[in-house]
């Protein structure tokens, strides 16, 4: 790696004579131009270090230690991460964050994809406040949103429980082990479906209305519209939310950790990948491997989404 | 390339012997401490301006730090709330663990004492006078705070467990005295289920200081620390399995409910007449005024049932106390504070009368003033009175792991997940025993038999 870029940084130093590269100088004024740019450029750059970089090198070298209560600390090498591949725990949360991913993201985004269009077609009267309702749910907290549907599944008192015990029909049981998850679907849908549909919304709105307007001169209905152009033209749109999902699923927090109050026997402290970690560091007080299950966690979102991209990409230059 | 690997390594290398070096530290931050302090050092240092930060919870607290400032102008005491439970001691751990912004004086509860001395994060009061005040409090509370020679926290509250419950509930059942044994109870909770619907009481998934209680009061044994690298792990011994027992029998007849307690459905159901009771501690009282106002009058408390006829035990749910932080700087007037909030005839007679902590202190325990307290709420009973009595009969001889934190999630996570299920306990138990040792030895300590 550093032969080759090496080099390239040869080459571009020494010019060959037959194309002279003449190094043209900064005038005073670029020059400050160019400070400029650097100086508004540099609150992201200190920010992005001291917040990003420097916390995950920090947790990265963490996680090559280990730490005893009686013992004190040892440098363990990969030791924490070998720990984390064959986790029982761990591995059962991503396992149950995949499943989130195949169920939950497929139907979230094709509502919102649905409702998007449908704004679009601009035969629903009222399409701006229709926008702000449906994004509504978006704007509540996460934290005010997951105990608020905690109330509605209530298993005693919540009003969905006391409707069907007003037919006399036993009421679902939303908070048992087997339905928990299928709750914290619902509830992550509810909330973000609106912000993807204003995703691919806005980027519904750059496509050229000529193109529109020919496809309709050569007969092609609302349907056709949709699958053959709309949906096609906004294709990196819908990437971008496919894989803001990916990372919103597996980084899944604040559901578990709320609704383990109402439903401690059906959500364990492993439940999700992220609420094990928090619980490794901060009750088994195993900040290392709560480090490495941290990272573990980082690469195999990373490699998922790139996965996605890819695929996405093969296909859409295939097509 | 090479020079960055090889830069890596030395810097990693370079870090891991920090890191050691810092944990050799740490071990030894309390010798110099040891030094015992004669009532003029004391008296010096209440005469100097001091900064203390003090952190806590307890509702009002500036009242008796209030007069501890009277008395002392000198010195000025922040107190700061940083949560409650887990959340109180992420901070005060990582607090500890980044050396900087940790309070001088903190409340801890009994049982997460230990968990804090096997990291030598707590000051040794025995040095500054702390043992001169065991007779001041309760017997099984001193034990809670001390240890061997060391004392190293001053009691504030405690939760001894008694039995409060619905007394029209159990009158519509027919039930007009509250069962003395757990036999009695067994066969109350069927009148009561199969005459009124309600449960005769609730057996949380989530909560295992409630239990563990209840063992307490079984007598069973089931943690135990040396204060050095030795614990006793006895989750799953024949007494605690035989107490588990009894619930699973009434668990599997429907006889009680296993709700999770401390969320919105449990507050309804004990409004709603859902539970006909609860096996609860001396703090609950006050607790159920404040929550479930609309049964006003309706409420008794009496002892716990009892194993055997006659016998008179109890166990204990809560509590907490105030400990000095190894790494204050301000080591005598952090005691005094300590000392002075949860001794000072004035400041806990004000803890139990106005922020409702039931006390520690045999002073106010004996106080007319505490106990002839009648309680409307209880429909005129003197509860003060009987949880002051109960208060006598907890088994001294209670200990507590270095990790409860992590005991208590896996008991949630294997034992409670058994009771929602209604699965087999005795298996469950000795599930969590498995889970425990494992840590153990993972944490570096020895099993003891």
């Amino acid at each position: 790696m550093s032969t080759s870029s090496a080099r390239i940084r040869t080459g571009a130093a020494h010019p060959t004579p037959r194309a002279p590269v003449r190094r043209r100088r900064l005038s005073a004024a670029e020059r400050r131009r160019a400070t400029a740019a650097y100086l508004f450029l540099a609150p992201f750059f200190i920010v992005f270090l001291v917040m990003l970089v420097v916390p995950l090198g920090y947790s990265g070298y963490l996680s090559l230690f280990e730490t005893k209560l009686v013992g004190g600390t040892a440098f363990t090498g990969l030791e924490n991460y070998l720990t984390a591949v064959t986790d029982p725990t761990f591995l059962a949360g991503v396992g149950r964050m995949g499943l989130f991913l195949v169920v939950q993201v497929p139907v979230m985004l094709g509502l919102a994809l649905f409702l998007a269009l449908a704004l679009d077609s601009g035969r629903a009267r009222g399409g701006g406040v229709l926008r702000l309702v449906y994004f509504v749910p978006y704007a509540v907290p996460g934290v005010v949103a997951t105990m608020m549907w905690g109330y509605l599944y209530g298993r005693d008192f919540g009003p969905i429980a006391q409707l069907f015990d007003a037919f006399g029909a036993s009421p679902p049981d939303f908070l048992a082990p087997g339905t928990v998850l299928g709750s914290m679907m619902n509830i992550v849908t509810w909330e973000y479906v609106g912000y993807n549909m204003v995703i691919m919304y806005a980027a519904l709105r750059t496509v050229p209305g000529e193109l529109m307007e020919a496809a309709a001169i050569d007969g092609a209905g609302a349907f056709r519209q949709a699958w053959s152009i709309k949906i096609p033209a906004i294709r990196p749109a819908i990437v971008l939310t496919v894989i803001f999902s990916i990372i919103g699923t597996f980084q899944l927090f604040n559901e578990p950790s709320l609704l383990q109050a109402l439903a401690p026997s059906a959500i364990s402290n492993g439940f999700t990948p992220n609420f094990y970690a928090y619980n490794l560091a901060f009750v088994n007080q195993d900040v290392n491997y709560a480090a490495a299950v941290a990272f573990l966690l980082g690469l195999v979102i990373a490699a998922i989404s790139y996965i996605v991209q890819l695929r996405v990409n093969r296909a859409g230059a295939a097509s | 390339m090479n020079l960055t690997r090889r830069s890596a390594a030395q810097l990693l290398a370079g870090s891991a012997v920090t890191g050691l070096a810092l944990a050799a530290c740490s071990d030894g931050s309390n010798n110099e401490t040891a030094a015992p302090v004669s009532s003029a050092d004391a008296e010096k240092a209440l005469n100097t301006e001091t900064q203390l930060t003090y952190w806590t919870w307890v509702p009002d607290i500036d009242k008796e730090v209030a007069l501890f400032q009277e008395k002392y102008p000198k010195i000025k005491v922040k107190v700061e709330n940083v949560g409650q439970g887990l959340a109180h001691y992420q901070k005060v751990r990582t607090a500890l663990k980044s050396k900087e912004g940790a309070p001088d004086v903190v409340q801890i509860e009994y049982q997460y004492i230990p968990s804090f001395t096997v990291t030598d994060s707590l000051l040794d009061l025995a040095p500054l006078g702390a043992t001169d005040l065991a007779g001041d409090y309760v017997g099984w509370v001193w034990e809670q705070v001390s240890h061997d020679d060391a004392v190293w926290a001053i009691p504030q509250d405690t939760g001894p467990m008694g039995n409060l419950y619905r007394s029209d509930i159990l009158e519509r059942a027919g039930i007009t005295t509250p069962p003395e044994t757990w036999d009695d109870y067994a066969t109350a909770a069927a009148t009561v289920r199969s005459a009124t619907g309600s449960y005769i009481s609730n057996f949380p998934t989530n909560d295992p200081a409630q239990i563990v209680g209840l063992l307490w009061q079984a007598g069973v044994k089931p943690f135990g620390y040396d204060g050095g690298q030795g614990v006793t792990i006895a989750v799953n011994s024949p007494d605690a399995k035989k107490v588990l027992a009894y619930w699973q029998d009434l668990i599997q007849r429907d006889l009680v409910s296993v709700d999770a307690d401390f969320n919105d459905a449990f507050y309804q159901g004990l409004n709603s007449g859902k539970y006909a009771g609860w096996l609860t501690a001396a703090w609950a009282p006050v607790f159920l005024q404040g929550t479930v106002e609309k049964t006003k009058g309706l409420w008794r408390a009496a002892p716990l049932p009892q194993w055997s006829a006659g016998q008179n035990a109890s166990g204990n749910w809560g509590g907490s106390s105030n400990a000095v932080l190894a790494t204050t700087g301000n080591r005598i007037a952090a005691y005094e504070l300590a000392k002075w909030i949860n001794n000072d005839d004035a400041s806990t007679l004000m803890l139990a009368q106005e922020q409702s902590l039931f006390p520690a202190s045999t002073a106010v325990l004996e106080d007319t003033t505490f106990t002839g307290q009648a309680v409307d709420f209880f429909g005129g009973q003197q509860v003060n009175k009987l949880f002051s009595d109960i208060s006598n009969t907890v088994d001294t001889d209670f200990q507590w792991l270095p990790f409860t934190d992590y005991a208590y999630s896996q008991f949630n996570d294997i034992v409670g997940k058994a009771i929602g299920a209604k699965g087999d306990l005795s298996v469950a138990l000795d599930s969590w025993q498995a889970a425990l040792e494992k840590y153990a030895k993972d944490q570096g300590f020895s099993l003891n038999g």
